[in-house]
């Protein structure tokens, strides 16, 4: 009965949520809602006994891709009159779109009752460890895409790195091809032959 | 008792909603990345659905590997807005026919 309530709950919210990112005014809102709906999901994954996951969800999504939403909605001064314009244009065919599509997935699903049976769920005891069963999975039968994941990572890293440099012009920086074939003769020390000079103040010895 | 059809049953409502905000909010970019958000969240809604129900831990790895590409694509598109914005002062989709595709 409680995991009735908490899942009617959290599904209330986290549809708000959903209307909430669809048409927020505000982009800055919009991300804010887009938050609230993952934090909902993580506690409904929770529900589904995918305690890693949604940890995973509040940690990643919330923790860093939100925030690096909100970051860059906040850098940008956006005019945001121009950009909904269209809104009250398209709001009818958005919507009638959407019902076609809730409409083809409810169908979909509705098959329970056309003589497709699902599984019931197996309620795991207290000391059970979905990390650990993950792991298990993750770095035995599944090693290979995890090590592609990392590729992707790197490469994620790589693009956004060269589409966001900047090289502004007049900026010192080092060139490091000329740091390492500089000769040690020629370029890092300058000989210089003078004959020596008497020492200003001295006695003259 | 929560079914698996209930699970089902939000995850189609949310995805049918995120479906709806690509065409209410079709000119803001950031908008539509967040759209995507929400399609990739139900998604992976139904992946943790499936795996409880059937009991097969394969369904949480998928969403494990979805949330990584998810990571790197939500990155590389925030990054093409910045530089985008950057060389045309706006993010409005309807201005962007450079390539008069």
């Amino acid at each position: 009965m409680v995991q009735e309530i908490i899942f009617i709950v959290l599904a209330a919210v986290l549809i708000g949520a959903a209307l909430g990112v669809i048409t927020a005014r505000n982009p800055v809102h919009a991300a804010l809602f887009l938050v609230l709906a993952f934090v909902t999901s993580a506690g409904l994954w929770l529900l589904l006994e995918a305690e890693f996951l949604g940890i995973v969800l509040v940690l990643v999504y919330v923790g860093a891709v939100m925030v690096l939403f909100l970051f860059v909605v906040m850098m940008l001064d956006i005019n945001t009159a121009t950009l909904r314009q269209g809104f009250a244009r398209y709001a009818p065919l958005g919507v009638v779109v959407a019902a076609i599509v809730a409409v083809e997935i409810g169908y979909v699903v509705w098959s329970e009752k056309l003589g497709v049976t699902f599984g019931t769920p197996v309620n795991h005891p207290a000391e059970y460890s979905n990390t650990r069963e993950l792991g298990n999975v993750i770095y035995t039968s599944y090693v290979y895409p995890f090590e592609l994941a990392a590729v992707i990572l790197l490469v994620g890293i790589v693009a956004a790195i060269t589409l966001t440099l900047r090289r502004r012009a007049g900026t010192r920086s080092q060139d490091p091809v000329k740091q390492v074939r500089v000769s040690a003769k020629r370029g890092r020390v300058r000989l210089v032959n003078m004959p020596s000079e008497p020492r200003h103040g001295g006695d003259g010895k | 008792m929560i079914t698996l059809f209930h699970f089902l049953a939000l995850s189609g409502v949310l995805f049918a909603i995120s479906v709806a905000g690509i065409f209410l909010n079709r000119k803001n970019v950031i908008l539509l990345l967040m759209c995507i958000e929400l399609m990739l969240l139900a998604a992976n809604f139904n992946f943790i659905a499936f795996s409880h129900y059937l009991n097969d831990i394969a369904g949480q790895v998928f969403v494990f590997f979805i949330l990584t590409v998810a990571a790197a694509e939500a990155a590389i598109g925030l990054a093409i807005l910045v530089a985008l914005f950057r060389n045309r002062q706006s993010i409005n989709v309807e201005e962007l026919d450079s390539m008069k595709g």
